[in-house]
């Protein structure tokens, strides 16, 4: 009961950085960003390329990760998604799943598709609670959640830039009057965002060491919908989705079926949002006319 | 003479028929002829199937203006549905069309009893909100026929979400579905004319549609949906009239395609496969009936034509989808292809959307 | 006012729509579209000759064409008494991109070598040509990929690899009477009923029931756990081989677990299961790929009972990054290990970049036994020439000879293999053991 309520809230850590990815794009670009969950799996492969075959210690590969990461975040946002600015959300949709197609078989150009074992970079152990074995790797997960979320809130509300950001999701044409730069503020939020996947991709990897070039999809779609369960442009809400989306996946397989438990996920996912129709922290959306 | 009579939107309806009927004529002939590759003839089923799911998304995401993302999951239920009509008629009705027709009509029936159920709480959701509920759907429909155990014997169907052998078939039953396994040793049912005939009925149904009164109301729900609803229109019903009958005719395609192979597996009917008709519907131009119908067309031969580049021939896909959205999305390049086909796209104007 | 404009913002959707219809998109892509068209259906009807023949290797095929003029020049002589000449036209079908690519891979890298080696042979100047095509592990891509290979000429198909691939090209294959040899695909519904359909594996049920017997002869288990990947057929036909063989056996099963393919990356709560029922054995049907984070979960969470593996498990050792310490003790039955031909091993690495399974194996057995079977056949009837013989006629040779009491077959995977009329083979099984990093026979 405690290990599956550990292992679920670790699960939901990671769940709640990607979302985390999701929901500050949406918020500020309006998009669905489709290609993040393979941002990541580039993450994981970065971060596995300098620590297994350039035997870098732990914290420079994920580093280097979080670089390259973020480098190619700015770097699609300018080719790809930058030009459809104005070209509404389903023009961008299907750019951003075009991306996604690229990045996986890029990766498989590149890494091959032969699965790569994630070497655990964070160290092991494990330590007893009462009756249940917690794993390191899981406390750090748990643990780098909450850091990142502290530090997104602290961002988004003391600094210039993080109030810029907000500014812009809240009206870019109002924004841009106020002499913010709207462009540069949306490539910073890809930037973090897709640094944040790095970290993700690291995460998702030591606690479910396979790599491979579809590795980000799942997890990618799982935290979008996290995202939404939460209320999709929320910071705190896709941290909150992302816990409660790896709960809910951890108990109905310890509980009710192995074999439903995405279903259950994405049925309770339903519920919820039929009850709360903008995501459990989602700002109401009024409609006047 | 009498074209003239016909309001644009009919005329452009029945262009429609006409595309249809050349690509049949054309193919017919190159088929008889046996002028046509073996990779192009296999093809043509999945073609057909796949308008019709374009055709039948587009009523959804053009027409209604809601993005869903679970459409395959309705083709999923068609399919199978289809697989197990088609399978335990197998004994009793020895006539192969019939046995088309039954499983295609059970299909369509059964996915729009889907398509209630699943519209009813899609349906009071809006925008983005709306797209993530049916891509759970989708999942979560895949993810059910994955458990899913249908036998067939003397004393009729069983079901189990067990395994097969919870299903306490008879000496001489028949398992159709096996969980993941799928429906293995389908009877091959569907024809290209079979495919060709519901691409004309599936065009038929929407076009009226969508010119019936109740698709203008559609559109003027989706255009602005506050005016519409104080207008007195229930928004809810016209939207769900869309939703029922897009899940209706991709339950139809659904059983189109599973009775063109001999097995079919419910992860075929992912969320990929949502996206791909996405892509059909979003290229060929939203609410564009006609551009779906050439895109879906197109899109599903071109990986075949890219078989020579063998491991880049994916990646290559990616990098034309992405250039095709950015280029006819770009301003000049758009002013360029206004400058040489200005007179034609005036008068394409004039005639209003398909 | 303001205050109403911003109010009115319905979702980016509606708005994009608007646009769209102003923009008059569909107009430009039409035309985009229709130029496609043109260029599909010319290649359409021109592409039933060989011009789509993809690439094949360059050395291959400059043997190839020494080896039709040789053939060309002795050709219908019939110079070698029993001799096999000429060229064959040979297609592999497996996934080359998408997740399961790798397995394609390696049954393609697998036939490669083979093909290299009879051509580099080039005995009585026979060679063949083999063509790669990829099924994306899907049945409807997979039926396209074996169009394109009969558009190019294809006389005999190695594959699929993949099982649903491989049930969708076995009934077109059945209706078309072309012979069709898979190395990996190894439901029993894929040669049900097809009589010129053959595998080089064992079948599912097979394998999980002679895994059972394994277990209850070697005594390996008292409480036995089982994980398998419920969205596989693979892993589902073998537990369910094996559950009912050791039901007979009189086995003990304490907890069975799934998972599905899409999430494939916890199990926690499955090995939390196995270890909650006291299991000191747990039998995994599966690949390599989800095995190796089990292993690596248990590890962590320090769980370390006997685990059991079938041929899904063999190249676990060669996963880059694997912690291969996790896997010692590790038992696994399979027909091949990379130990087991150093030669073999070192040319498919230095190919494909990465260490052969039982997959690349298969893929090179299926090479040969197709070519062993055709000189058996030439050797009976006093010389072949399969130059430009049509598929169904080769067809009936393969499958006469396949079926033929006095054909054996010695691979890689196994000695004297042989085949039933119905498409399965015989052959003993093989299990390995984990000792200190490398496969060992037990």
């Amino acid at each position: 009961m405690l290990s599956n309520l550990i292992n679920g809230i670790s699960l939901g850590s990671v769940y709640a950085i990607i979302a985390l990815g999701y929901t500050m794009v949406y918020g500020i670009a309006k998009m669905l960003n489709f290609a993040h969950g393979d941002v990541i799996m580039i993450g994981g492969y970065v971060a596995f390329c300098t620590n297994y075959y350039l035997h870098w210690p732990a914290l420079p590969s994920i580093l280097l990760a979080v670089v390259v990461c973020t480098l190619l975040g700015i770097i699609i946002e300018r080719l790809a998604y930058k030009p459809l600015r104005n070209a509404g959300s389903l023009a961008v949709l299907i750019t951003a799943i075009g991306v996604s197609y690229f990045l996986q078989n890029a990766a498989l150009l590149i890494w091959s598709s032969n699965p790569k074992s994630f070497p655990n970079m964070i160290g092991t152990g494990s330590f007893s609670i009462g009756k249940a074995q917690v794993t390191l790797p899981s406390l750090i997960t748990i643990a780098a959640c909450i850091i990142i979320m502290i530090a997104l809130t602290l961002f988004t509300s003391k600094t210039k830039m993080g109030k810029a950001m907000r500014a812009v999701s809240e009206d870019k044409g109002a924004a841009q009057l106020m002499g913010i730069n709207v462009n540069a503020t949306i490539s910073l939020t890809f930037a973090i965002g897709s640094g944040l996947a790095a970290i993700a991709g690291v995460l998702l990897c030591t606690s479910y060491p396979q790599l491979m070039p579809t590795t980000g999809s799942m997890p990618g779609i799982k935290a979008f919908t996290a995202a939404v369960f939460g209320g999709i442009g929320s910071i705190p809400g896709a941290m909150l989705g992302g816990i409660l989306l790896g709960l809910i996946e951890i108990f109905a397989k310890a509980y009710i079926s192995t074999e439903l438990s995405d279903a259950i996920v994405f049925a309770v996912l339903i519920i919820v949002l039929l009850v709360k129709p903008t995501g459990l922290l989602g700002k109401k959306i009024r409609e006047k006319v | 003479m009498k074209m003239k009579k016909l309001s644009p939107a009919s005329r452009s309806g029945f262009i429609n028929y006409a595309i249809v009927l050349v690509f049949f004529a054309v193919f017919q002939t190159l088929l008889s002829t046996g002028n046509l590759s073996n990779n192009f003839t296999g093809q043509l089923i999945p073609i057909c199937a796949y308008v019709v799911m374009a055709i039948s998304l587009n009523l959804v995401v053009g027409i209604s203006g809601e993005l869903s993302l679970g459409h395959a999951g309705f083709m999923s239920i068609g399919a199978f549905t289809g697989v197990i009509v088609s399978m335990s008629l197998q004994s009793s009705v020895s006539s192969a069309p019939l046995r088309l027709l039954a499983a295609i009509v059970a299909g369509t029936l059964v996915a729009a009893v889907a398509g209630v159920i699943i519209g009813v709480p899609v349906l009071r959701l809006n925008g983005d909100y709306l797209a993530i509920v049916t891509l759970a759907f989708g999942e979560i429909i895949k993810n059910i026929l994955n458990c899913l155990y249908v036998g067939v014997d003397g004393k009729g169907l069983h079901i189990s979400m067990k395994d097969a052998n919870a299903l306490n078939l008879d000496e001489n039953g028949l398992v159709i579905l096996k969980g993941p396994m799928g429906a293995t040793g389908i009877t091959k049912l569907s024809g290209f004319v079979s495919g060709i005939i519901l691409v004309l009925i599936a065009l038929f149904i929407i076009q009226n549609f969508v010119n019936s009164r109740s698709g203008r109301a559609i559109k003027a729900i989706r255009d602005n949906r506050i005016a519409a609803e104080a207008s007195g229109l229930n928004v809810i019903k016209y939207k769900m009239m869309a939703f029922v009958i897009s899940a209706a005719m991709a339950g139809a395609a659904g059983a189109l395609y599973a009775l063109n192979y001999s097995t079919v597996v419910p992860k075929k009917f992912d969320f990929n496969t949502s996206i791909l008709i996405l892509v059909f519907v979003v290229l060929g131009g939203i609410g564009n009936m006609r551009g779906s119908i050439i895109s879906a067309a197109i899109l599903t031969v071109l990986p075949e034509l890219l078989r020579e580049f063998r491991d880049y021939r994916m990646l290559i896909y990616a990098i034309v989808l992405i250039l095709v959205m950015l280029i006819t999305n770009n301003p000049s390049a758009k002013a360029f292809i206004h400058r040489i086909f200005g007179r034609r796209r005036d008068e394409d104007a004039e005639k209003g959307g398909a | 006012m303001i205050e109403k404009e911003k109010s009115i913002r319905l979702s980016g959707f509606t708005k994009f729509m608007k646009i769209q219809e102003e923009f008059h998109m569909k107009k430009t892509l039409a035309i985009l579209l229709s130029a496609m068209m043109c260029a599909s259906l010319m290649s359409a009807c021109g592409g039933s000759n060989g011009s789509s023949s993809s690439e094949s290797k360059a050395e291959e095929s400059s043997a190839a064409s020494d080896s039709v003029s040789e053939s060309a020049e002795g050709g219908d002589s019939t110079a070698a008494d029993g001799a096999l000449t000429g060229t064959l036209k040979l297609g592999h079908i497996g996934p080359l991109t998408g997740g399961a690519a790798v397995y394609g891979i390696s049954t393609s890298g697998g036939a490669k070598i083979a093909v290299d080696e009879i051509n580099a042979a080039n005995t009585n100047g026979f060679t063949i040509e083999l063509n790669n095509q990829d099924d994306e592990h899907d049945a409807e891509k997979s039926v396209n990929a074996y169009n394109d290979l009969k558009d190019w000429g294809v006389q005999a198909i190695v594959g699929c690899t993949t099982t649903s691939p491989s049930l969708a090209v076995s009934a077109e294959a059945f209706s078309d009477r072309m012979f069709m040899l898979t190395p990996s695909a190894s439901s029993t519904d894929v040669t049900d009923g097809k009589d010129n359909v053959f595998q080089m594996c064992f079948t599912d049920p097979n394998q999980g029931k002679i895994a059972a017997e394994y277990v209850a002869e070697h005594d390996l288990a008292e409480n036995i756990a089982v994980i398998y990947n419920n969205s596989d057929a693979y892993s589902t036909g073998i537990y369910q081989a094996f559950e009912k063989e050791a039901g007979e056996l009189g086995l003990n099963i304490v907890s069975v677990t799934t998972f599905p393919d899409d999430s494939n990356a916890d199990f926690s709560v499955q090995l939390q299961d196995a270890q909650n029922a006291g299991a000191d054995f747990v039998f995994m049907p599966m690949y390599y790929t989800p095995a190796s984070n089990i292993l690596t979960q248990a590890s962590a969470m320090g769980y370390d009972p006997t685990f059991f593996g079938t041929d899904g498990m063999d190249g676990i050792l060669s996963v880059e990054g694997f912690d291969t310490s996790l896997a010692e003790g590790l038992m696994l039955m399979t027909p091949f290990a990379s130990t087991d031909s150093p030669e073999f091993t070192q040319k498919f690495e230095e190919n494909e970049g990465f260490t052969p399974t039982q997959f690349a194996a298969d893929g090179y057995d299926c090479v040969y036994a197709i070519y062993d079977a055709l000189e058996f056949y030439a050797e009976a009837n006093g010389g072949y020439d399969v130059t430009d013989v049509s598929y169904s006629d080769l067809c009936d040779i393969l499958v006469s000879t396949f079926t033929d009491p006095s054909f054996t077959f010695d691979g890689m995977t196994g000695k004297n293999m042989s085949w039933s009329a119905n498409g399965e083979v015989t052959k003993d099984p093989k299990v390995y053991v984990i000792k200190d990093g490398a496969y060992t026979e037990a």
